[in-house]
Order: C-alpha cells, then structure tokens, then sequence
C-alpha cells in the first residue's frame, strides 16, 4: 500500500447476511469516505466468495461497546439465578415445537 | 453452431478476438495495481475488476479457438500472438496514470462494454449471447462503480477534479475507436450477430453526459480520434505489456501448476 494511506476516511463495521432470513452477522471493518462507497468496499472485501445478499455498515463512532471492567458487576450476579432459564416450567403433553 | 460459410467464421472469429482483446488488455492493465492501490479496499476493488474482466476474455478467447477451428487454446490466444495480432482499442492499453486516470479509462470502457453486453445477450450466436449474459451482471457493477469515482473526483476538491479532467481530456483520442465499423463489423451485424454500434454510441453518449454533469466534468469536444488498434497498430505501450504478460509462457513454454 501507499503510504498516503487516508487517515481521514472513517472506519466502518460490516455486517453481512449470508442467507435470507439469517441475521446479519458482524464480519470486520474497513475504511471508506461515506456509506455508498462503505458498501461498495464491503461488497469487494467481504462477499467475493458467495458469502452474503445483503450488507449493513455503520460508522464504528456509532457503536457504543460496555467496558471491560463493569463485567463483574453487569454479568457475573446472574450467575446463580438459574431460575432465570425457562427449564423450570412444565411443559403441557402433547406440546409441540417448543 | 459453427457457420459452414467460410467468410463468417472468419469473420466471427475476428470479432470475438475483438471483443476478448479489449478486456484481456484492460484486465492486464488493472492487475498492475495489485499491491500499489491508494487504500487496501480499492485494491481488493480493482483487482476483482481485473479478475471479471480476465474470466470473460477466457470464455470469448476459448469460444474464438474453437470458431477458428485450429486447435488454438485460450492460452494460445492471449499468450502466444504477435502485438499486431491483437485487436484491442488503443484505449485499454493506455497507461494507468494516477488513479483518476485509471477509472477514467475504466468508465468510459465501462460505459461501452456494458450496453455492448446487454445487447449481446441477443445476438444470433447462442455463445456469445450466453457468455454476454453472464458479463453483463459484473459489467453492471463496474459501470456502477466507476461511475462513482468519476463524480467523487469530478466533484470533490480542486485538485481531484482537476485531475479527472486531464484523464478526461487526454484519454478522449482513444473513444472513437470504440464505435468503429469496418467490413467484419457490418458483416456480424447483417448476421446479428453483433448488435447495431449506432445504438451502443447513443447509450455511451448518453451515459458519458450524465455522469460528467454530475461530476461537474465536462466532456471534450471531439476531434481527432485514435485509430488502428482493431488492425493491430497499436500505441508504444503495447509491446511492453505483452512483454510483461508473455514472458513466463515464453521461457518456460508448456509450462503448467
């Protein structure tokens, strides 16, 4: 690559669908002036091998991610509230697809 | 499938070779960015470019041995002719330049090459029309594309602007052989074979106009326009890109992996 690599393009994260009805899954990131050209850039870098048919991007300054650190506090108290998980209810006979 | 009447087949294998050389060339040319595009993305980019356009000239460069009917692969064919063998538009081979030069040459080949594939699509020769059908869906994408980088430049700074516009005026020389006719194109074209070149330029035109608009680029009045490529005179650069795209098959002939 040059080196006039434009640091100023923002960076994008891409999602990508690989079926219709699936949910777009996260795949990567890459840069791009604006969200047309985003796209265009995920569809090169990201679906050259079949992999989707349909392309989300968002600008990564739009994703607000939890910190490392509350992880005690957020995820570890549910740790014996096993009364949470739905395995406590009987399930009438005959009830299907459940 | 191959036409008894030995005229036409001459003829038919001409405008294949015609058709396989003009993206054989430009996919040549486009491959010589790989490892030097601007950003990462636009290097992946135009490489899958080059890549399209490689894959159909294998279909119309196979289709072309086999009208010829001398046991010529498609290896044969883009490897082991002559310079004045090929009969690409000057266009394709001219040099990349920055990189408003290149998608300069790209769009205005785009702009031709997808009309041109869409009307193929119903020709009269059941190959041609199959292998147009399927370009036509990848020439989509790079009119699309490039088309976008034309306005991009056209209509961002001082200085990208300015530079579309020198691609602009200095590759327009190479747009008139694009609608070239000679005998072998009326003769396909009575056949059906090919589709009116009328229509395309119209299409071209129009195309050409619309996108330079927004671009805010304008177009150049035509003057003299290039000639030759499609007789096999070609410009200065053309023996060095062979040279480059020979020479392996050359030393090492047969050679496979």
């Amino acid at each position: 690559m040059s080196s006039e690599n434009p640091n100023n393009w923002p960076l994008w994260e891409i999602f990508i669908q690989s079926k219709r009805g699936l949910d777009h899954k996260h795949v990567g990131s890459l840069h791009a002036a604006d969200a047309d050209m985003a796209i265009e850039n995920a569809r090169d870098v990201y679906t050259r091998r079949q992999e989707g048919n349909s392309i989300w991007v968002v600008k990564s300054e739009h994703i607000h991610a939890s910190r490392p650190e509350d992880a005690e506090s957020f995820y570890d108290p549910a740790d014996d509230k096993v009364y949470r998980h739905p395995t406590f209810y009987t399930m009438p006979e005959g009830a299907k697809y459940i | 499938m191959i036409d008894p009447n030995p005229m036409e087949q001459s003829a038919l294998f001409t405008y294949t070779l015609r058709l396989a050389d003009d993206i054989l060339i430009l996919s040549q040319r486009l491959g010589e960015w790989c490892g030097h595009g601007p950003v990462l993305e636009e290097d992946i980019a135009l490489t899958n470019r080059a890549l399209d356009h490689l894959g159909e000239a294998r279909n119309l460069l196979t289709y072309a041995g086999q009208v010829e009917g001398k046991g010529r692969s498609e290896d044969d064919l883009a490897y082991l002719r002559m310079e004045r063998q090929y009969t690409n538009v000057k266009l394709v081979e001219q040099p990349n330049g920055d990189y408003a030069h290149t998608m300069v040459r790209s769009f205005l080949f785009d702009a031709y090459h997808l009309p041109l594939m869409q009307a193929l699509t119903k020709s009269n020769d059941a190959q041609l029309a199959a292998i147009a059908g399927k370009s036509v869906k990848e020439a989509t994408y790079h009119l699309r594309a490039s088309s976008e980088w034309i306005i991009r430049f056209g209509d961002g700074t001082e200085e990208s602007h300015q530079r579309a516009q020198a691609a602009l005026d200095n590759l327009w020389t190479y747009t008139g052989e694009l609608f070239e006719t000679d005998a072998v194109l009326e003769e396909m074209t009575k056949a059906g074979i090919s589709p009116g070149i009328a229509a395309i330029k119209e299409s071209w035109s129009k195309t050409v106009d619309q996108v330079l608009a927004e671009a805010t680029l304008k177009r150049p009045t035509d003057a003299f326009m290039m000639t030759g490529g499609r007789k096999g005179l070609h410009s200065e650069h053309m023996g060095f890109i062979l040279a480059e795209m020979q020479h392996v098959t050359r030393a090492y002939p047969g050679v496979s992996w």
